[in-house]
């Protein structure tokens, strides 16, 4: 996985709530069995007026050249709710974001984002909006920077750094760009003396393998 | 201590405690289905990494599937032959036991896991889907992941999870007459909001609970993911372990026994403590309608839309303008002022054979049909549900309604296989997500339950009427 520490980079505005991963990524833009080529179905029914065509939305904030080469996105609530389809977050990296900011985030999107290096970062309305005040101004010269080592998000200097939390092990697992599956390979020892005890506990939970 | 059933579900799997809130847990059972079940088992095949109980995982075919008669590998959707293919492969690569297109028992993920006794009570089992926390319904400590986090449990039968925190939502009162668990579910996400189960596993209790059969328990877990919680959950009683008994993956025996005896101990303890606890009176609960294009926007079916001039503050208002812009409604109007476009029942919320049922007594009552000019479909949500349906002769009573009577698969819940009812389509759906696009172009979905969408069906425009 790709690992994070600081970002800095154009700051976008998508300030809906509840914004679902249909929206972020169609089913019918998940074309092939595989974690790429997502990049140009992201966020397909707002950015297109007619997504076979791929005639593009003009008044969608993406598609402003204000915001061109946007790698941050400044959201509603509840990012990411609906389907658990990985392919939101492939779709957002493929497509340059390396953060979302928003007041909450949906726990299967959250969970997609650490495990593909796509930093969620919480923070109330009134935060987000302050930063976006500040960017609004110069989208391209304003630019955020996102310090996972410090857990801060500098942009207005008269306002100093906002600082944010992080669960510790997310942290450590970004900062570090952890492969999960490795990780837990280490503990394979356990899992099979977890499972020699379950079997005389719940012998009905095991189905006999061939 | 006093424990929550949830705390028992969550003890009960933990190998490790990672660290203050993360535990190490260990995944009874895997199902995964094409769609992005076959993004987990290619990426496991590239890495060289084995399914470690391949006897504990298992896939079918029914997101990208199509639902016509005589169907194949082939669907409306260009590459969609490309997951048919790939699974199948996957799936005899790997040693997993696949519900392909032509076995009897193929269908819906969370339709099949609980027929064929693969979800049970006291269970971990997670699918790339997120509507996996239906299984909650068996009292199943189950729930919605990722393709990685899917391959992550086949590679090591276990998952790093987070603990959530707990949340007990009471019913106070028993549901009124022709009211059902669709209806409950959606009143209570109009009350706790799509993000008001943020971050909780949330135990259903209360006597309207209890009196649920468990198919409708299963519909009423199934939406605990438009509340964004980490799952849904009802503590298994005697109803639960009647519905499993004798089941194909179920246990028998002495082992049945030993589970029975288990099940027993999944309650919540009487001095237990939640996180949260929210209660909710539904003795006057009407049929509830969606308007909006997130399942929390519903309405009594009777009740006015809301005016965007009655919203609370300035951001629900431009929340509400954008989507009564998108439905095609204005606030004050009623929906039954609206004409639909189409008709749905199916999906892994609302097409088991009790949600067939009722839809088809409701036409075998009022000898109605579909209105002209709507395209009305039932889609099983398995083929063991479209046997017995068929067995029962609810085909005929849909097909001479005027239905169309399908194969089963997710359908048109999502376009799946690439058919929609058409661009900016108004659908009367028994499906569980009312999202901008979600069942083709601009589409505009109304939920609710199997009897509106049928009577709606009938009357040509939204109605939850059925005196008729």
């Amino acid at each position: 996985m790709m690992p994070f520490s600081q970002h800095l980079g154009v700051a976008a505005p998508l300030l809906r709530d509840n914004i679902d991963t249909d929206t972020i990524i169609p089913s019918r833009e998940m074309r092939t069995v595989s974690r790429t080529g997502l990049a140009a179905g992201l966020f397909a029914p707002w950015r297109y007026t007619d997504a076979e065509a791929r005639t593009p939305n003009s008044t969608f904030v993406l598609n402003s050249a204000d915001y061109d080469g946007a790698s941050i996105l400044l959201a509603g609530q509840n990012f990411g709710c609906g389907s658990s389809r990985e392919h939101a977050v492939w779709a957002l990296i493929e497509s340059g974001f390396r953060v979302v900011i928003a007041p909450s985030f949906a726990t299967i999107f959250k969970n997609n984002a650490l495990r593909n290096g796509l930093l969620t970062v919480e923070l109330d309305r009134s935060g987000i909006l302050e930063i976006l005040n500040w960017v609004e101004a110069d989208p391209q010269r304003h630019r955020v920077e996102v310090d996972l080592e410090q857990c801060a998000l500098r942009h207005d200097v008269a306002l100093g750094p906002t600082s944010f939390v992080v669960n510790p092990d997310s942290r450590k697992m970004l900062l570090q760009g952890l492969d999960e599956i490795g990780l837990t390979e280490q503990s394979l020892d356990s899992i099979a003396a977890f499972e020699s005890n379950d079997r005389k506990r719940r012998s009905w939970a095991h189905l006999r393998g061939d | 201590m006093a424990k929550t059933l949830f705390d028992k579900l969550w003890q009960e799997h933990e190998v490790e405690t990672l660290s203050e809130r993360e535990s190490l847990l260990y995944i009874d059972r895997i199902f995964l289905h094409e769609r992005t079940g076959s993004v987990a088992l290619n990426s496991l095949l590239e890495r060289g990494r084995e399914v470690r109980r391949r006897e504990h995982a298992f896939c079918t075919m029914d997101h990208i599937v199509d639902t016509f008669p005589g169907r194949g590998d082939t669907t409306l959707m260009p590459s969609g032959k490309d997951f048919i293919v790939a699974t199948r492969s996957a799936t005899r690569e790997t040693g997993i036991r696949l519900f392909d297109i032509q076995d009897p028992d193929q269908g819906i993920v969370h339709v099949i896991s609980p027929e064929l006794g693969i979800a049970l009570p006291g269970l971990s089992l997670i699918c790339p889907d997120s509507h996996t926390c239906t299984l909650g319904g068996l009292g199943a400590l189950a729930w919605g992941v990722g393709s990685t986090e899917a391959e992550h449990a086949l590679a090591t039968s276990t998952l790093r999870v987070m603990r959530p925190q707990t949340m007990q939502v009471r019913f106070e009162g028993s549901l009124p007459e022709g009211v059902t668990a669709k209806d409950l579910m959606l009143f209570t996400i109009r009350e706790l909001s799509a993000a008001g189960g943020g971050g909780y596993a949330i135990e259903f209790a209360g006597e309207a609970i209890e009196a649920l059969s468990v198919e409708a328990r299963l519909t009423l877990c199934n939406m605990a993911t438009e509340l964004s919680a980490f799952t849904g959950l009802i503590a298994p009683d005697q109803k639960v372990v009647d519905y499993c008994a004798g089941r194909q993956f179920a246990p028998s025996g002495i082992r049945w026994d030993q589970a029975c005896a288990h099940w027993q101990s999944l309650r919540t303890d009487s001095q237990a403590h939640f996180d949260s606890k929210r209660t909710l009176g539904i003795a006057h609960l009407k049929p509830q309608l969606s308007w909006g294009t997130s399942p929390q926007y519903c309405i009594d079916w009777d009740d006015a839309i809301p005016l965007v001039g009655d919203a609370l503050n300035a951001s629900d208002s431009a929340a509400w303008q954008r989507m009564q812009e998108y439905m095609g409604l204005s606030g004050g109007s009623r929906l039954s002022d609206y004409s639909i476009d189409a008709a749905f029942i199916g999906s892994c919320t609302n097409s088991r054979l009790s949600d067939l049922r009722l839809a088809a007594d409701y036409l075998l009552r009022t000898g109605h049909r579909v209105a002209r000019g709507v395209k009305a479909l039932c889609v099983p949500g398995s083929g063991r549900v479209k046997r017995e349906a068929e067995d029962q002769g609810l085909h005929e009573v849909f097909q001479n309604a005027g239905f169309e009577w399908r194969e089963p698969g997710c359908s048109m819940c999502f376009f799946a296989g690439g058919e929609s009812f058409g661009d900016r389509a108004r659908v009367a759906s028994t499906t569980n997500r009312n999202f901008e696009g979600r069942q083709g172009i601009g589409s505009r979905t109304h939920l609710a339950s199997p009897v509106t969408v049928v009577a709606s069906a009938c009357a040509g425009y939204l109605t939850a009427d059925t005196t008729a």
